[in-house]
């Protein structure tokens, strides 16, 4: 029996910094800046910081480099990189550290300036048996899954498309969000083709940005001066590393990672309040609906239609704007959990949801490769 | 002392290649065929692998078409394959526009030039 960490630790601080455009700055700037926020918030220093997570695509070795930049000594640290999922991972990995006292206030960190410097980039190796057919990934991992999963349940470009309306929506609500003005299911069908049948507008934002967030465990949380946001549940899975040997195109891991942190947070997907699921592309958010059990599989295209997760619908999912219209400098987990701390402490204005208590942050990375869920819930969820 | 005359399972995957022949690994104890090359059966671990020529004959698991500019080569074909005998892998549908591969076409494995190195492709059944 393992002992639950439910509630062992909370988020006390988060900060943002560049998200967009922030031509002349690097990505350790950025990442610094969003940390230095985020301390602010929590009423703690530098010097007070003696856990560091951090993941980029630019560090091979980025937990030393963040704490050398930041001039920190940590006690526990750790650089591990599985993607887009890589924080949300690290919060689990920080609670764990916290709880077992090997150190008292964890930083986790990111930052990035794909957009200014030129375009998406990657430390990643090329994948062998795959890199000679120049697939262009991500998208074509995506694109592949998206036409396997339109192949084998009907799932249609229109209902692809409706997330990214859903998604522009909120971003509408949000004046930090990226991408504004109107969006409709047509602009996205007509958009540039990428890889058939991603276009475009199906494809996330390219921007620049930092975050970071600050965490302590749960019975120092209330000596700060924002409302704790506590991590009920949070479980990792990953099947694959390359798109050829995911097992099934339609079933990402998220099905083994969304059962255990239920599990562990002790909540159903009928007690949450609203999603930030990772949107890379417009079929992420169909696959990660039905693979945490918000719908059946196969279900996703209808379930998203009708405006049903966008502002004034049923299910209240990705409400910064998300990945495809809010903010995505390449690696985007720990925005989601950025929001739904921003959303639980009620803070996210016009596009607040209202009574929020129950936050699910779903972080995906590589091609639909790792997937690491985490539930948040403010002080009435302990 | 290492032998350096022998190689493991991913140069000897190529050499099989750059003699125009597609080879994929099976387990002598288990019948499970392997790709891509291992040193053992992923998951159960059984050591036995052999060589054994693909008899090439696959399905289309999925596919898409990567959009490229003209001057750049134009849009191509990627396909990932299920074989025959069980693995999926990643290549490229050739012989045919990419836009009119679907999924569930048969197709049929040949080694061929990509880019000046043997890999290996399918065309239509």
């Amino acid at each position: 029996m393992t002992k639950s960490l439910r509630g062992a630790a909370a988020c006390v601080g988060v900060g943002m910094a560049g998200c967009g455009e922030a031509p002349g700055r690097s990505a350790m700037e950025l990442l610094a800046e969003s940390v230095h926020i985020a301390l602010a918030e929590a009423g703690l220093r530098v010097a007070d910081v003696d856990g560091v997570f951090a993941a980029t695509a630019v560090h091979s070795m980025p937990a030393m480099s963040v704490a050398e930049y930041l001039g920190i000594k940590p006690t526990f640290s750790s650089g591990s990189n599985i993607g887009g999922s890589s924080f949300q991972a690290h919060a689990l990995n920080a609670a764990l550290a916290l709880e077992a006292g090997l150190c008292k206030v964890a930083i986790i960190a990111y930052g990035s300036n794909q957009r200014s410097a030129g375009g998406f980039t990657s430390i990643s190796e090329p994948m062998p048996y795959e890199a000679a057919f120049k697939p262009r990934n991500p998208v074509t991992a995506y694109a592949l899954a998206a036409a396997r999963h339109m192949h084998d349940y009907g799932t249609t470009r229109e209902h692809l498309a409706e997330v990214a309306v859903a998604a522009r929506q909120w971003a509408n609500l949000n004046p930090d969000a990226f991408a504004h003005g109107p969006l409709s299911v047509e602009d996205v069908l007509k958009a540039r083709m990428i890889n058939d049948p991603l276009s475009k507008l199906d494809c996330c934002l390219v921007t620049d940005g930092g975050a970071a967030m600050v965490m302590v465990r749960a019975d120092r949380a209330k000596d700060h001066p924002k409302a704790p946001v506590y991590l009920l549940g949070a479980a990792m899975a990953h099947h694959h590393r390359m798109i050829s040997a995911m097992p099934d195109l339609t079933v990402s891991a998220a099905t083994d990672s969304g059962p255990r942190a239920f599990e562990m947070a002790g909540v159903g997907q009928k007690d949450i309040d609203l999603l930030m699921l990772y949107d890379a592309f417009t079929i992420n958010t169909i696959l990660f609906l039905e693979d945490l059990g918000f719908c059946a599989k196969g279900e996703g295209g209808p379930f998203v239609a009708g405006g049903r997760i966008a502002p004034g619908g049923d299910l209240p999912v990705n409400t910064s704007g998300g990945g495809l219209s809010c903010v995505h400098p390449g690696m985007y987990g720990l925005y989601t959990m950025i929001e739904a701390v921003t959303q639980l402490r009620g803070q996210a204005g016009d596009r607040q949801v209202k009574d929020a208590q129950l936050a699910l942050a779903h972080g995906n990375g590589g091609v639909l490769s790792s997937q690491v869920t985490s539930i948040w819930g403010n002080e009435a969820t302990l | 002392m290492t032998d350096t005359k022998i190689l493991g399972p991913e140069a000897q995957f190529r050499t099989f290649l750059a003699e125009g022949k597609f080879m994929i690994q099976r387990s002598k104890s288990t019948g499970r065929h392997v790709f891509y090359p291992r040193l053992a059966v992923p998951g159960s671990g059984e050591t036995d692998l052999e060589w054994t020529e693909a008899s090439g004959d696959g399905v289309v698991y999925s596919t898409t078409v990567v959009r490229n500019r003209p001057e750049k080569g134009g849009d191509f074909n990627i396909a990932l394959i299920d074989l025959a005998e069980g693995p999926r892998l990643m290549s490229r549908v050739v012989d045919i526009e990419p836009t009119a591969v679907a999924i569930g076409m048969k197709v049929r494995a040949r080694v061929g030039d990509l880019d000046g190195a043997p890999q290996v492709l399918f065309a239509p059944v």
